[in-house]
């Protein structure tokens, strides 16, 4: 699950009264890499409008002739402006300015970007599920269908997305159970799931895809495991561990056709815990579905 | 006099989904402008942790955002509990745009270049 943080970091590139311009090439180098570590950039030089925000970190830097006192930074109240003196700096010690106040203001989380990766692991992949209400009818299909507790139900009985960070990178699987093309995953190659408008084609073809109740009727995930784990055995014997792994991939790449109308990842597919666990969530999963199928029922028609 | 609108930047820092060229050439354009602007690392980041700023940002009357898709976009904020005001609210899209269309587009011009002959 990923925390909520507080406050974020906002770096203020200032141009403006009282300093001096930042040469073009070190202003799109500084900013472009502060945007690849995941910081947020605001960039001003004259007169303009930037939004406003409450509660957050401005960090302003900006080659001033004298330190400034105070910035007309736009700042509300509950803002904390801290002011670094950039003149004759590269971007690189600019952007150790940046990660050190990122590091030890108050308030602020720590490494911007790393939601849901450990100190040392790698970068986690902004990777979930995002219903479009506009087209969602609460059927919980989804639900019932994720394995991983990425879904939920709120107090109103609606379905939500509610652990982004257990969704398995790449695996748009639950997008392709919707019956409503309602879930979108917007770092997907392809429409409609990366957001792209839905065409009436679209549409029907969701209408004839795998029925949920007998994908998890059939245990689809058990089957997969399992036929993964047979997989593992038979190659563990071979000698020539370059060809057992090709053979492998060959029979994932088979399973995966069977199921290519979900497109899961062959290392989702690998990795998938043992066909008791997966019995056992899919049945949690299931319930939870059904529960709040229930709740929304007795509800009073409004 | 038309009123002033904030711009917001996605770079997409954590995927490849927008292509290198259009993202890397609107930046340019923006950083090169006298006009202020906001950038985000990963708005799908940034929605995923419920950022505070992400409901700033929505708030804002005149908006325009440079990311993908506009249905990611506004389910995006929406899911961060932030959800795009129905009106004032532009959304350029990168996977889909030329750099050049979306820096007219931000310019005010039109998106495609004009015909030799047309008067603008
Ligand atoms: S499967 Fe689709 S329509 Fe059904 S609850 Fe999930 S998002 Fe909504
Ligand atoms: S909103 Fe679109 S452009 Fe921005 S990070 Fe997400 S997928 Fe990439």
């Amino acid at each position: 699950m990923i925390a909520k943080k507080s406050s974020t970091l906002r770096v203020l590139v200032y141009e403006g009264r009282d300093s001096l311009p930042i040469p073009g090439e070190l202003r799109l180098e500084l900013i472009r890499s502060l945007l690849d570590q995941g910081y947020f950039v605001s960039a001003v030089k004259s007169e303009g409008k930037l939004a406003k925000f409450s509660q957050s970190h401005i960090l302003v830097l900006g080659r001033f002739e004298s330190m400034p006192d105070a910035l007309a930074t736009d700042a509300s109240e509950g803002t904390q402006v801290h002011v670094r003196n950039i003149d004759g700096m590269s971007a690189e010690s600019i952007r150790g300015i940046v990660d050190e106040v990122s590091q030890t203001a108050d308030g602020i989380v720590d490494d911007p970007g790393a939601a849901g990766a450990s100190a040392s692991g790698p970068r986690w992949k902004p990777w979930f599920p995002v219903i479009d209400y506009d087209r969602c009818t609460n059927c919980m299909q989804c639900l019932s269908f994720c394995l991983f507790d990425v879904y939920g139900v709120t107090k109103a009985g609606q379905i939500t997305v509610q652990n982004q960070s257990n969704c398995k990178t790449d695996c748009p699987a639950c997008s392709r159970v919707c019956p409503e093309v309602a879930i979108l995953f917007p770092k997907y190659k392809a429409g409609p799931i990366n957001g792209d408008e839905i065409s009436a084609d679209d549409v029907r073809r969701e209408a004839m895809k795998v029925d949920i109740s007998s994908l998890l009727g059939g245990d689809i995930y058990s089957m997969l495991r399992d036929r993964s784990a047979k997989a593992k055995s038979r190659f563990s014997k071979e000698r020539d561990d370059d060809r057992a792994l090709k053979e492998r991939q060959r029979c994932l790449n088979k399973m995966q056709q069977a199921v290519d109308s979900l497109d899961i990842p062959v290392e989702v597919l690998s990795s998938l815990p043992s066909a008791d666990t997966i019995r056992e969530r899919a049945e949690q999963a299931k319930q939870k579905a059904q529960q709040a199928l229930q709740m929304n029922a007795q509800k009073p028609i409004t | 006099m038309t009123q002033q609108r904030c711009v917001l930047f996605c770079r997409c820092a954590f995927a490849r989904v927008v292509p290198d060229e259009v993202k890397n050439d609107v930046l340019t354009h923006l950083v090169d402008r006298a006009e202020p602007f906001d950038a985000v690392g990963d708005l799908c980041e940034m929605s995923a942790r419920k950022d505070p700023m992400l409901a700033d940002l929505a708030s804002q009357g005149n908006l325009t955002v440079v990311a993908c898709y506009p249905r990611a976009v506004k389910w995006l904020f929406s899911a961060a509990g932030a959800p795009l005001a129905a009106e004032g609210v532009e959304i350029l899209n990168m996977r889909t745009e030329t750099a050049a269309s979306i820096c007219n587009r931000l310019d005010g011009k039109p998106s495609e270049p004009l015909l030799s002959g047309e008067s603008s």
